[in-house]
């Protein structure tokens, strides 16, 4: 295959992963080997990603926070400060794991990888480029809102385990909270789905390929004639709804109560060190940037750079990186937030996800529903992303 | 004026308010609660609604401290909590305890004052003062007037160094990342460094001293006064914009903790918190010491009483502190900055009471000289201390969550509670 033949394929699958597989078919190996092989370097491969990027965020964390307190931040391990990260994961590394007295030590012990294994599963099915995939399930949505509620699990049982007063207050916090905040993520998670008419992320964001208004966070978008009016109602207040309950789930700042070191003082880690405690932290924070990843490829287009398709065909190559660019800039909104704003109340949180955002969000899966069926009706005059048929 | 029409249209709300009682609802847990004020029929948990049904066995017994990240310092809580609700609140003090006042006892009038210092230890200078205000009341010594404008001036400025700390770790305590915080401090360090200047030290001073002051100001201690009351009031705006008007703020602060003024009057409370719940009274007004009556500056009122108002007070003094610096500043004349007195002081027989206004409330000292070279009695009356006397009273029927930010909004200082 020539460059401009390769290079024309605009597909990661096309282009790269396709004539892998079939070369290494053709050399004798059985095409299930080969599917295992891909298999097992995907998840690597996501593995490692997570790693590296947790590290950055960390990083990136610690020094936003910083210039935004007016001090310097982390600046003297390697270039900037960068390596800050794995000066403290070696530290965590090679402290000795405490094991209080009186815990249950299965649960105890387990409650760390309960966290921890399912903000890695999330990770498979995140969509970085065209055709960029660990795996394209048809269902990645449901996935999704199944992997986000285990956490909650893992949480409480460290609450339970500790045997802590505070431990336990934190644990109980996060049942409710966990479970309140998954209902209205799980709604407004919808829109995007009734939007592109699948469940499967990579369709969902393909469905947001083209110029800039198709993205899902301008929906919808009335035409006068050629000339696009987004007119955000939908997309706006759900990309925000979705981000609002992504920092409840990921337990960031204004939503921290299971944590509280102000009140709790280490809420559910209270009795972890070391090793376990760097799981759950490592849990956090790969949440984090998730929610970031998915936020994108769910209302901003995902790995599309909003400049019309023959410019993202044209770069396909670099894609990824705008995926990651997109969620970099979300992730630090994030930071932002925690920068600037005090924990809420713990009832004034239930409030805020009972009593609004619920409400909200029912509404707004109508909304979108109704926007999608006059979709056909309206053809000229108000048009969503091509993915609506 | 802007005070005033606050004041007017908030007496009118507080009258309403008062009409309508809540029970304290005695009947809670027989023998748990420990402090029952007087008349507490009247007040607090108008927006709490009520406590319900307490089920004894239920009952979960935290220890809140001594250590703790939100106890400011070795403070102990044991709570009694339903749910996250706050039964009851019993403070247990003492973990810091020094035996300053025994201390004081056994040592001359001029080491007394570096006992004070340690006191509280984020405006060690408004304890000197009160020292040497009751050692000047005692033998009746007269103070030349540069000394009075240098005790106003580094008095005021401690003043702000304590309320920035105030403000900054109630955003802590409100669960803030510490962003307010490393604000406050930002501008304490240049208050430090301004009061390093005649002082000598950034902490425990002993500055003031009776007769006068230690060492008179250098004369780049001014302009740079100066330039530190131009900077500072836009930077008191930064902590108003990064919290006052914030809406999570807002939400856990107003209606929390609301300290009615029958209740602080009960409690003996002063300062910020009693000035918060509407009691308009300031040592510096209601008995001038030192050149205060020469100044033209408000005392800051509201009349909630709960943690916002607390907090808003704090912002409000140091921008009228302000006010009295620049005052001072411009007036400053020259001259002694101590007066004449023996080597060895030996007052005469009597007792002396001095009170000032600290930036936590009245901080007062009670002396009894028997004639020798150190007091027969040395007693302080630590505002942190009785302040926080109430903290187990309102408290009680708030969230946990709620009794760290009442705490925080106290502004303890466990070196002066314990002493």
């Amino acid at each position: 295959m020539s460059f401009s033949q390769w290079y024309s394929q605009a597909d990661f699958w096309l282009a790269v992963g396709k004539p892998i597989y079939d070369w290494l078919v053709s050399i004798g190996i059985p095409g299930w080997i080969v599917a295992i092989i891909y298999a097992g370097v995907g998840a690597l491969a996501a593995l490692g990603l997570i790693t590296v990027f947790v590290m950055l965020a960390l990083w990136a964390e610690r020094r936003f926070i910083a210039r935004l307190q007016d001090r310097w931040g982390p600046n003297r391990v390697g270039p900037f400060g960068l390596l800050q990260s794995v000066a403290d994961v070696l530290k965590l590394l090679s402290k000795e794991i405490i094991t209080p007295a009186l815990v249950d030590r299965t649960l105890h012990f387990l409650a760390p990888m309960i966290v921890l294994g399912p903000a890695l599963m999330t990770w498979a099915v995140i969509p970085w480029g065209p055709g960029l995939q660990v795996t394209d399930l048809n269902v990645a949505i449901l996935y999704l809102l199944a992997f986000g509620a285990i956490p909650a699990l893992g949480v409480t049982l460290a609450g339970w385990a500790s045997t802590n007063k505070y431990s336990l207050f934190g644990g109980m916090r996060a049942v409710v909270q966990y479970v309140s905040y998954e209902v209205p993520a799980g709604i407004v998670i919808v829109i995007p789905v009734l939007l592109a008419r699948t469940m499967s992320l990579q369709g969902i964001v393909q469905a947001q390929s083209g110029p800039l208004w198709n993205w899902f966070v301008f929906q919808p978008v009335f035409f006068a004639g050629a000339i696009p009016i987004p007119v955000p109602i939908i997309g706006l207040v759900a990309f925000v709804y979705y981000l609002i309950a992504g920092l409840a789930e990921t337990n960031r700042t204004p939503f921290d109560h299971v944590e509280a070191d102000s009140e709790l003082t280490g809420g559910f880690t209270t009795e972890y060190s070391g090793m376990q405690f760097s799981l759950f932290f490592l849990a956090e924070y790969a949440n984090a940037i998730a929610i970031g990843l998915l936020a994108s490829a769910l209302f901003l287009g995902g790995y599309h750079t909003g400049l019309g398709d023959a410019f993202d065909n044209l770069i396909w190559p670099l894609l990824p990186g705008v995926l990651v660019t997109k969620a970099a800039i979300i992730f630090l909104i994030f930071v932002w937030v925690r920068g600037t704003l005090p924990r809420f109340r713990y009832d004034q949180l239930m409030q805020f996800a009972w009593k609004r955002m619920l409400p909200v969000t029912l509404a707004l899966v109508g909304l979108s529903a109704l926007a999608a069926s006059l979709t056909p009706l309206l053809g000229g005059v108000l048009r969503l992303a091509p993915g609506v048929r | 004026m802007a005070f005033k029409n606050a004041k007017n249209a908030k007496n009118a709300k507080n009258a309403k308010n008062a009409e309508k009682s809540f029970p304290m609802s005695d009947a809670l847990v027989p023998g748990l609660i420990p402090v029952r004020g007087p008349e507490l029929g009247d007040t607090i948990f108008e927006e709490m609604g009520t406590l319900g049904v307490v089920d004894e066995e239920n009952l979960i017994t935290l220890n809140l401290g001594p250590q703790h990240p939100s106890t400011h310092g070795v403070f102990r809580l044991i709570m009694h909590l339903q749910g996250e609700t706050v039964i009851s609140a019993t403070p247990v003090m003492g973990y810091l305890h020094r035996s300053t006042e025994k201390l004081g006892e056994a040592r001359t009038y001029v080491q007394g004052t570096v006992l004070t210092d340690r006191m509280d230890y984020l405006s060690p200078i408004t304890n000197n003062w009160a020292y040497a205000l009751a050692i000047e009341r005692l033998t009746g010594m007269a103070v030349p007037e540069r000394a009075e404008f240098l005790r106003v001036i580094t008095g005021e400025l401690s003043r702000i160094q304590s309320h920035l700390v105030a403000v900054g770790t109630f955003g802590m305590d409100v669960g803030t990342y510490g962003t307010p915080l490393l604000y406050a401090l930002r501008e304490r360090e240049m208050v430090l460094d301004l009061l390093a200047l005649p002082t000598g030290v950034r902490m425990n001073p002993s500055y003031i001293r009776y007769g006068g002051v230690a060492r008179d100001a250098p004369p780049e201690f001014f302009p740079q006064l100066e330039r530190f009351l131009r900077i500072f009031p836009s930077r008191v705006d930064e902590y108003e914009r990064i919290l006052t008007g914030n809406e999570v703020f807002r939400n856990r602060t107003i209606g929390v903790g609301m300290i009615p003024p029958q209740v602080a009057r009960a409690y003996s409370v002063t300062g910020p918190i009693a000035r918060a719940s509407g009691i308009d009274y300031d040592v510096r007004r209601a008995e001038p010491y030192s050149v205060y009556d020469r100044f033209d500056w408000d005392v800051p009122v509201r009349f909630n009483g709960d943690c916002f108002d607390r907090y808003m007070i704090r912002i409000l003094e140091m921008r009228q502190s302000t006010r009295i610096l620049q005052q001072a500043l411009d007036a400053i004349p020259e001259g002694d900055i101590r007066a004449k007195m023996p080597k060895v002081l030996r007052p005469p027989k009597g007792e002396a009471y001095a009170r000032i206004e600290g930036p936590k409330g009245e901080i007062g000292f009670f002396l009894i000289s028997d004639g020798t070279i150190n007091p027969y009695r040395y007693n302080v009356r630590p505002p942190s201390f009785v302040n926080l006397t109430c903290l187990s009273q309102i408290a009680v029927g708030h969230k946990l969550a709620d009794a760290v930010v009442i705490l925080g909004s106290f502004d303890i200082v466990m070196g002066e509670v314990d002493r």
